[in-house]
């Protein structure tokens, strides 16, 4: 016998073991999401899929789902919020997306797009982050990154090589590479990586590829984030 | 907004680069219909030099670079009941806000003294130029914006949404195609 779940009033089944978040995307169902990747473990870290479960918030992708919880996700009131915590990481780091090769294929943009954000709201820090031109096939643009820890999971996890760490506490965290240099050229990283794929934003990038699908005709701007099938 | 009279629209483009208002100019023959609904104050395409009080929109492009878009916007803000940031640079300081990470004194000296065949160069200071910010600003952080039309232009299509959705008084949005930060 399967269990079930409501979410915003409908019927849920899951597999025992499953997150709340995992059921939803096997529902068919979106709750926004940044840091969650359906191949690694939950990091539980952005908030963006802050759901209600049985009146309390916490974040789905980490909240194993129970026969007959009552979870709210499309409400005014959290939308309210993921907007507001992604107008922070807009604001926080330096998101240029004009001229960004990531635009249209971004988790970030098309979830703001998702949330109606018209706008920014907030002071912006324009922080003065270095990029890190030096390996020869991959651009790293930490200007963009959001600290969702894909690309630490996937090089520890998946590659085995730990190229990546979060470096620093609060708001000083930022992301670093594992080399005495600190220059991803000294590391044995390569474009075939897990980690090299997993980066919701721009600041992975492959060289040598800017521009092959014009800004217009990417993955979000042919259907947005919540109607694309994929978890990735 | 259904009374007769013609809705008053200002424009201005501060630190952007005049395709905000190109993208306006997109809706083409739309032009037309706009105008039966609106007349156009201080704008480019006036050459009307200040915002008459009491004007209904403001349409500000481009965000702060010095101290002149800081008094020409706060001169909208003064007279403009609703303000909207047209387009990337309005809404987050866009292309001119790049050089934020770099002291001003650096960009000087290099746009003015050590660039190659710039010899005898010197940094511009006529009383009569404004002087740069330190840093490039998106207007939200200096006056109060209503209403936001993101991208780099906006399209004819989501200019044209807003200003008819303030027309019949509705709140403004923009809907998947039509949002776009690029």
């Amino acid at each position: 016998m399967s269990h079930t779940f409501t979410l915003d009033g409908k019927t849920i089944p899951f597999a025992e073991g499953q997150t709340i978040l995992q059921a939803a995307d096997a529902a068919g169902v979106f709750i926004p999401h940044l840091c969650y990747h359906p191949d690694f473990k939950p990091h539980g870290s952005c908030k963006l899929c802050t759901v209600k479960v049985n009146g309390r918030q916490t974040a789905s992708c980490t909240m194993r789902a129970l026969p007959g919880m009552v979870v709210e996700s499309e409400t005014e009131e959290l939308n309210d919020e993921r907007r507001a915590l992604t107008q922070m990481l807009f604001v926080e780091g330096n998101h240029f997306c004009p001229s960004c090769e990531t635009s249209g294929n971004c988790r970030l943009q098309a979830t703001a797009y998702h949330l109606g954000m018209m706008s920014p709201h907030f002071d912006h820090f324009f922080p003065s982050r270095a990029v890190d031109a030096s390996h020869p096939d991959v651009l790293l643009d930490f200007n963009r990154c959001i600290l969702c820890s894909l690309c630490v999971r996937a090089s520890r996890d998946v590659d085995g090589k730990n190229v990546f760490a979060l470096s620093g506490r609060g708001i000083k965290t930022h992301l670093i590479v594992n080399a005495k240099s600190g220059r991803l050229a000294d590391t044995n990283f390569t474009l075939a990586d897990k980690a090299a794929q997993v980066c919701p934003v721009g600041v992975i990038l492959p060289k040598r590829h800017g521009f092959a699908v014009p800004i217009g005709e990417r993955k979000y701007d042919k259907a947005p984030i919540s109607e694309t099938t994929e978890g990735r | 907004m259904s009374e007769n009279r013609k809705l008053r629209v200002a424009t201005t483009s501060l630190a952007g680069c005049f395709g905000c208002h190109m993208s306006f100019l997109d809706i083409d023959e739309r032009l037309f219909t706009l105008l039966e609904h609106i007349e156009f104050d201080r704008s480019p395409l006036t050459d009307i030099k200040t915002v008459s009080p009491g004007t209904d929109i403001g349409l500000i492009e481009g965000g702060l670079c010095n101290a002149e878009n800081v008094h020409v916007l706060r001169e909208f803000r003064q007279n403009c009941k609703i303000l909207v940031a047209l387009g990337a640079c309005a809404v987050n300081g866009g292309l001119p806000a790049q050089r934020n990470h770099l002291p001003l004194t650096t960009i000087l000296e290099e746009v003015y003294h050590t660039s190659p065949g710039l010899a005898n160069g010197m940094i511009p200071n006529d009383p009569e130029l404004p002087l740069p910010l330190n840093k490039v600003h998106p207007i939200h952080e200096v006056v109060k914006i209503d209403y936001f039309i993101p991208g780099c232009p906006p399209s004819a299509d989501a200019i044209w949404k807003v200003l008819t959705d303030l027309l019949a008084g509705r709140e403004p949005t923009l809907g998947h195609g039509l949002m776009h930060y690029d």
